[in-house]
């Protein structure tokens, strides 16, 4: 099989296992929201790899896109209009906008520098939300409010009773999301990231406006970022403050770095194994956050790669 | 009226001293190895944690002096074991893996000595106030303070007169080229990272007698110390130390006036001085950027 068959084979593999979720999850003891919460989880590690992994730019504030993108999206249906595309489009705009303005104040920073000052930055929304317990709930976190059914002019689809029916709408827009992504990396922008990345001052010396580019790449992650976010306010209909905490972060980061930041999938696997484990273990342990670091210890020191990298690298021999 | 002012410029004060201590250690290891140390909050409650399992054989005075240095040989030993590993490579591992470690650090705490907190007693002379009029200057507050001084004077010291303190400051301008002159750069990095896990070690006692100990105190002293650092600018450790005295005074100003944004001042002096002077008030242009 040459290289292309290859990757159209296992691109398909991935959305036929994606769809059929709903009828292979209940066979190996998962449950359907378990499969929209990591639908949506995916495509937060997977924004953040966009700017990590195709940029090279390391942004540990990324929750408070997400964070962000949620109250946006629950505020709407709480308080202004019970519907779900008006909530999920508030909840992108809210995010991203945000996300972009802050990215130009910090586009010149690079490598830890950029780091520190995008979870300090992050954390001035996780105290925003955490201290305006008029509007946000504050610590108890945003509540009540509930998604709803959509109505698609000759029919309407009830997303709030119907896990199913509420699956297949985020993997419709999750869908959406990834080819916008794909797209967005095949484009020449995507090719210029890549550069940047690869080479920042052999891109500057060709005239391109690193700035310019690593801001559009970070407004970019944002935007992806916020609307998973508003997804995920969707599927728990909540928003938690917790979800703007930089630990929130690096746990976006570590599903991005354990399934392979080098590959446009690589996060999504890092997604599933990371929820599953999270799961798993706390369902068996009060001390689970033990585990949770022990992995980060783990995959740092000897799959650096991820699970995707460690196994290319296996078939190569 | 004076008072009450008083009052908070005290309390922004000693909160800046912690901020300052906590700030200097991670600063340390920032400059010269490029690792934020995620786990420097953790590191900060073990101190704490072996003071208050030590009192009881040692006394406050030798649990004070004994502690800080068993912290740092526990961060030599994962310094040498881990962390060590990741220097060089991209700085998104280091952060991970100290991002691992405290969580580990948290919970084994949680584990060990129990979720709730527990009290670090003081010598009874020391929690006395001082006077009547000014209640809020116990005898405690002001040793930490003095402390602090002590130690960040000795700190400023050891970087400018030893042989290992001019070495640290050299490499922080210029790994390769200390490499090149023949320093075990190696050995360099461990016992820099030792001293910034000692003064972690030595905030954890100090917070420990002043607020008592519970598992999730390094966390929320972590956060102001990364202000600290990019308000003084990176790079340079007088920043640190002004950086974190400054946004100590100016959080417990804000709890006088508007207490609930008493923390959101810190974020807002941040984004005004990246605004103003991106590098950092003291920070020199091009250091880690």
């Amino acid at each position: 099989m040459s290289e292309t068959h290859r990757k159209l084979a296992a691109l398909a593999a991935i959305w036929v296992v994606l769809v059929c979720a709903p009828l292979w999850m209940p066979l190996v003891g998962g449950y359907t929201a378990l499969g929209s919460r990591v639908l949506v989880l995916g495509l937060a590690a997977m924004s953040v790899n966009f700017l990590l992994g195709f940029t090279g730019v390391l942004s540990f504030g990324h929750a408070a896109w997400f964070g962000l993108g949620a109250y946006g999206c629950g505020l709407i249906l709480k308080f202004i209009a019970l519907s779900t595309p008006l909530g999920l489009l508030a909840g992108t705009l809210l995010g991203g906008v945000l996300g972009g303005m802050l990215g130009a104040l910090i586009v010149r920073r690079r490598g830890v520098y950029f780091a520190m000052v995008t979870i300090a930055f992050g954390q001035v929304f996780y105290y925003i939300a955490f201290q305006w317990s008029s509007l946000t709930g504050g610590d108890d976190g945003l509540r009540p409010f509930y998604r709803q059914p959509l109505h698609l002019g000759f029919t309407t689809v009830d997303i709030l009773q119907n896990s199913t029916a509420f699956y297949y709408f985020v993997l419709i827009c999750f869908a959406a999301a990834v080819a916008l992504m794909g797209f967005l990396l095949r484009s020449p922008f995507g090719r210029t990231m890549l550069a940047i990345r690869e080479n920042e001052r052999r891109a500057r010396f060709l005239g391109i406006p690193v700035e310019m580019h690593i801001w559009i790449a970070f407004t970019l992650s944002c935007f992806f970022m916020a609307f998973a976010g508003s997804l995920y306010a969707l599927v728990n209909n909540f928003a938690d403050p917790r979800g703007l905490h930089y630990s929130q972060s690096g746990d976006f980061v570590m599903m991005a770095v354990m399934g392979g930041m080098r590959s446009f999938w690589g996060p999504l696997l890092g997604a599933v194994v990371f929820v599953v484990l999270q799961d798993y273990v706390s369902s068996i342990t009060v001390n689970w956050q033990i585990f949770i670091g022990l992995t980060f210890v783990v995959v740092v020191l000897f799959f650096p790669r991820g699970l995707l990298g460690f196994l290319q690298a296996r078939r190569r021999g | 009226m004076t008072q009450l002012i008083l009052f908070n410029v005290t309390n922004g004060l000693i909160i800046g001293a912690f901020y300052v201590l906590m700030a200097l250690g991670l600063s340390l290891i920032l400059n010269l190895s490029n690792v934020i140390n995620f786990a420097h909050g953790g590191f900060l409650v073990i101190g704490g944690y072996i003071a208050y399992t030590l009192e009881p054989y040692l006394g406050f005075w030798g649990a004070l002096v004994a502690s800080p240095f068993l912290t740092a040989i526990i961060g030599l030993a994962i310094e040498r074991v881990m962390i060590s590993r990741v220097y060089g490579r991209d700085p998104l591992y280091s952060l991970l893996l100290t991002f691992g470690l405290a969580f580990i650090f948290e919970d084994g705490t949680r584990f060990i000595w129990g979720a709730n907190g527990k009290p670090f007693a003081i010598p009874a002379f020391l929690s006395q106030p001082l006077s009547n009029e000014f209640f809020f200057i116990t005898g405690y507050r002001l040793f930490m303070v003095a402390m602090v001084a002590v130690m960040v004077s000795l700190l400023f010291l050891f970087l400018r007169y030893t042989r290992v303190g001019i070495r640290i400051r050299a490499g922080t301008l210029d790994l390769e080229t200390v490499s090149a002159l023949g320093v075990n750069v190696r050995a360099l990095r461990s016992l820099n990272f030792a001293v910034g896990i000692f003064l972690a070690g030595l905030s954890g006692v100090l917070a420990g007698g002043q607020l008592g100990l519970e598992p999730t105190m390094g966390s929320g002293l972590l956060m102001p110390s990364f202000i600290a650092i990019i308000v003084g600018g990176v790079g340079s450790l007088p920043g640190t130390l002004v950086g974190g005295l400054l946004i100590g005074v100016a959080s417990g100003i804000t709890a006088a006036v508007f207490p609930s944004a008493s923390e959101a001042i810190m974020y807002v002096l941040m984004a005004v001085v990246l605004l103003i002077r991106p590098r950092g008030l003291f920070g020199e242009e091009g250091m880690l950027t």
